[in-house]
């Protein structure tokens, strides 16, 4: 078994804006089971941070507990992580983007960690609109205890054992859509060419972006009648919109028959040309995206892409009127007000 | 349109992707006997060498290696694997071989076969007919067999005893040695009872320079093979105290650090063309340079300047080297001719064949050159039972394109003798495949790739190897460092084989190699394809290996250019889609030479 990865690469590995090639953003070797779909979504990390030539030093990772969480240590291990408490990922992502919300804030967490443990704080992080991008590994089991069924495994899907879960799943994207997630989008470990383009906009996105990943537990739940393998996914996939992410400065050249695309404008100056691949689903609009995902649901479908988008929305920081500055970059000063300050003040309650 | 997915039962397809056995003319198994001296089963590594090119001890120290820029460590680390001083260390540490060696019949099969020049190629003709049976006379001018790798590779390259104990090794199988004997007339061999006769001549004419003053100074200008010979031979054991060897290739080296030895003080080596044009092995030149031999490079000879009737000195005229439509000319820069003094000249500028001791009426044709008309193939002259190979049937090469001459001509004459086709019945080359799996992520191979860079071969200091023509310069690699320069090498052996139908698409292969050589996407015309590659695939004599296509759509194509062979793939693969396959592949000979990569034990 092989422990470290030989260092030699490509010679001609390509180089990003920082003149970096995309060893560059990778971690250790993997320790998940071989075939985990977490690792290509670890892949997937890398190629969108060094595609948006992100420093790796101003990334920083947060996770909370399970499989999931563990792979923050397979990607961009020169970037700041903060491996935490099972469901508490958002909570030490808060703190993290109120002490200095120039960061990148890249959250990983997966089913267990998010729709169950960690339900209440995901639905605050949610509402709260954290700039942050919050990527779900979701394999529908608990892969770390032996495979037991998750709250995301759908109903009728059946375990390894050959036991159907009886009961409602909770769809992370509905619940997001619901309490008002300005970025939701869905796609499958599998397909790279659209996760991509979806992490750069998710991270350019200012505001919380939500990527439930459907990421197959090979060693678990990758078998017949399981509604989240490989194959099951392949086959069911009705992908929403499809998006180009196009950075800062470049022109758009990509051309769509008018109707079936636009182009949105992100606060870094970055834009998505957007490609309706569905005909009624508009994922400007809340209520289209929320049609979408019923539809989709109804049709036995899985909805993947950009489903909803709102990039007007202030975010977190926005709203709560915080301090520009990261409070590390702020001397002695301006952290203590100083004597005479504390006297005016306390002048005021005499 | 699309490529044709890789035909991987086809294998020539695997032999290529070991590039350091695919460029070397004998095809000696690299990897393998590399794995073995890890090992520390130097025996079984020496024995793996000897089937394959039977001077392992001399090509460790003397061998062109062809192998070494081809390998594929060259492509991501700074330098190749040592391959040529790790076959060093396989021979210097090997124990008995006898019990490998083949047997050679009582009852011989009553062919007789002449080989003239008991150099490499000759040898290994013997090698592989002996036997067999056949009964073989060996011809040579000198007294002692080895050819040119004892008359022009100085001792202090290759010394005596190394050579010695591989040349008596054949000798000893029953070769009838008719040596210091010169062959005058191959119309008079011919008339003898041979049932086929062998030219290994070499291409013993050194070339001369005919420049103003040649003729007067000729007491003290010497053609350098010659020279060596008459080195080799002790005929010659001293030279002046200023030395110029003219030439840039390895027997200019030769010469000029053999002149070192035998009193030279000054030898300046002079050549016509730039550094690195020069013809010699870059670590000859090295090995030269740090014996403090001082190249002039850019000088083309003008005359030989004699006073009193005895040569003191050569006039040079600077030149510059001019490329244009890749043909290189020599333009003189105008400058004053220089003016070197010089005891003695040494000639190392070219050789060529010479074959006057071969009658027209011997039906032996040659071509405007003066070279024989051989095939390519069966290394058959226009006379049918006369063969040719080593350097005598296309010119100067190097001794292990001799001995891969030397296998392919015994295959020749025995079909001939036993009246097969000597182009459709010849073996096609051994090969075989198996997994090395052990375990769920466990190899049989070291699959874990040394960071090391290459290790540097200790030398013998100067002052005591300038002092003896005898003392051997390198010293080679001690076990530990053998090691460790064994464990650089990437096993490229050890094939990556996919099957499509176990696949399931999940990627984690791609996202593992280390150097980005797998890709899924869809099949297209090559040059689209090796365009659309997570790294373009740009080296278009490495092969692509392209799948069928696979559930999505898609095929899996990887580039073989820069595969680490590190097993990540496999290991990660959560179906076994992938496994890790030794591959061996063998060049057929005459006869069965046991070897632990045959099958056969000792």
């Amino acid at each position: 078994m092989s422990y470290l990865k030989p260092n030699f690469r490509h010679p001609q590995l390509p180089k990003n804006g920082l003149d970096l090639t995309r060893s560059s953003y990778e971690g250790l070797i993997s320790t998940l089971c071989a075939g985990c779909g977490h690792d290509s979504i670890s892949a997937a990390v890398i190629q969108a941070c060094w595609e948006l030539d992100l420093e790796p030093h101003r990334i920083a990772k947060v996770s909370g507990i399970g499989c999931s969480s563990k792979s923050p240590t397979y990607f961009l291990n020169k970037s700041h992580g903060f491996n935490s408490v099972h469901g508490r990922m958002p909570s030490v992502a808060t703190g993290a983007n109120v002490a200095n919300h120039e960061l990148t804030y890249i959250g990983v967490s997966g089913d267990g960690d998010s729709a169950s443990i960690g339900m209440g704080q995901f639905a605050h992080v949610v509402r709260r609109n954290l700039n942050m991008l919050y990527l779900v590994e979701n394999n529908g089991c608990y892969g770390l205890t032996k495979g037991q069924d998750s709250a995301t495994a759908d109903e009728g899907s059946k375990s390894r054992t050959g036991n159907e879960n009886p009961f409602e799943n909770i769809d992370l994207v509905g619940v997001a859509l619901e309490i008002g997630a300005t970025f939701v989008a869905r796609s499958f470990s599998g397909d790279k060419e659209q996760l991509v383009p979806l992490m750069k906009a998710a991270i350019s996105h200012r505001g919380f972006a939500l990527i439930d990943v459907i990421s197959p537990c090979v060693t678990f739940n990758n078998h017949h009648g399981s509604t989240k393998s490989y194959d099951y996914t392949r086959e069911h996939v009705q992908t929403g919109s499809i998006i180009d992410f196009v950075p800062p400065r470049e022109e758009i050249t990509a051309q769509y028959d008018a109707g079936e695309s636009m182009q949105l404008d992100l606060h870094d100056g970055s834009s998505l040309s957007l490609q309706k691949a569905q005909p009624n689903h508009d994922p400007t609009s809340r209520r289209s995206a929320t049609e979408a995902l019923l539809d989709s649901r109804e049709n036995n479908q899985i909805l993947t892409g950009l489903i909803y988008i709102d990039a007007q929305e202030p975010d977190f920081h926005e709203v709560m009127q915080l301090n520009d500055a990261p409070l590390n970059s702020l001397q002695q000063d301006q952290l203590c007000p100083g004597n005479e300050k504390l006297r005016s003040i306390n002048n005021v309650f005499r | 349109m699309s490529t044709s997915p890789t035909d991987i039962k086809n294998p020539e397809y695997f032999h290529k992707v070991v590039d350091c056995q695919y460029a070397c003319p004998a095809h000696t198994p690299v990897p393998e006997y590399i794995r073995l001296i890890s090992r520390q089963q130097y025996t079984e590594a020496y024995v793996i060498n000897w089937e394959s090119n039977v001077f392992p001890g001399v090509l460790g120290r003397t061998c062109d290696r062809p192998c070494e820029p081809a390998c594929r460590r060259g492509r991501v680390d700074e330098e190749p694997v040592a391959i040529c001083r790790l076959k060093r260390v396989a021979a210097d540490n090997k124990g008995d071989i006898s019990a490998w060696l083949p047997k050679i019949p009582d009852q011989k099969n009553g062919k007789k076969l002449a080989l003239i020049g008991a150099g490499p190629a000759s040898l290994t003709v013997a090698r592989d007919l002996l036997p067999l049976g056949y009964s073989i006379d060996l011809y040579d001018e000198n007294a002692k067999g080895g050819g040119f790798m004892r008359s022009q590779i100085p001792s202090f390259r290759l010394p005596v005893e190394v050579l010695d104990e591989e040349v008596n090794r054949v000798l000893d199988m029953g070769v009838s040695t008719l040596f210091s004997e010169r062959v005058d007339s191959l119309a008079s061999l011919l008339a003898k009872d041979y049932d086929a006769i062998f030219i290994g001549t070499g291409a013993p004419r050194g070339k001369d320079l005919n420049l103003p003053g040649r003729k007067e100074a000729d007491a003290n200008v010497h053609i350098g093979i010659e020279w060596l010979q008459s080195v080799a031979f002790e005929h010659s054991d001293k030279i002046g105290k200023k030395v110029i060897v003219l030439g840039g290739g390895n027997t200019a080296m030769d010469c000029s650090r053999t002149a070192r030895r035998l009193g030279g003080e000054q030898v300046t080596l002079t050549v016509r063309s730039t550094f690195d044009a020069m013809k010699a092995s870059p670590w000859e030149k090295e090995d030269a340079q740090r014996e403090g031999i001082p190249f002039l490079t850019d000088h083309t000879p003008l005359s030989f300047v004699c006073e009193n009737g005895r040569l003191v000195g050569m006039t040079f005229d600077k030149v510059k080297s001019v490329y244009e439509n890749g043909k290189r000319q020599l333009v003189s820069t105008g400058e004053e001719p220089v003016y070197i003094e010089a005891d003695d000249v040494l000639v190392a500028v070219g050789q060529e064949l010479s074959f006057p001791w071969i009658e027209k009426t011997t039906g032996i044709e040659f071509n405007e050159w003066g070279e024989p008309i051989v095939d390519k193939v069966t290394f058959q002259s226009t006379q049918p039972n006369v063969f040719f190979g080593g350097d005598a049937a296309f010119g100067p090469e190097n001794i292990i394109t001799a001995v891969a001459h030397g296998h392919q001509v015994a295959v020749s004459i025995d079909l001939f003798l036993k009246g097969k086709d000597m182009s459709l019945d010849r073996p096609a080359p051994g090969h075989r495949q198996f997994s090395t799996k052990m375990g769920i992520h466990e190899w049989s191979y070291d699959s874990s790739v040394s960071n090391d860079d290459r290790f540097a071969v200790p030398h013998l200091v100067n002052e005591v190897a300038l002092v003896d023509r005898r003392a051997e310069v390198e010293l080679g690699f001690d076990l530990q460092v053998a090691f460790d320069e064994a464990q650089r090498c990437l096993n490229c052996d050890v094939q990556t084989v996919f099957e499509e139908a176990k696949c399931i698409e999940c990627d984690s292969c791609v996202d593992i190699c280390p150097t980005s050589c797998i890709t899924f996407t869809r099949n297209e015309a090559e040059p689209a394809l090796r365009a659309k590659l997570t790294v373009p695939a740009e080296q278009l004599d490495q092969d692509l290996y392209i799948s069928q296509n696979l559930p999505t759509g898609r095929a899996m194509v990887k580039d073989e250019n820069i595969c680490l062979h590190c097993g990540l793939c496999a290991e990660r693969c959560p179906t076994a889609a992938w496994d890790m396959q030794q591959f061996n592949y063998s060049v057929s000979k005459a006869c069965h030479i046991p070897s632990p990569l045959n099958g056969s034990a000792a």
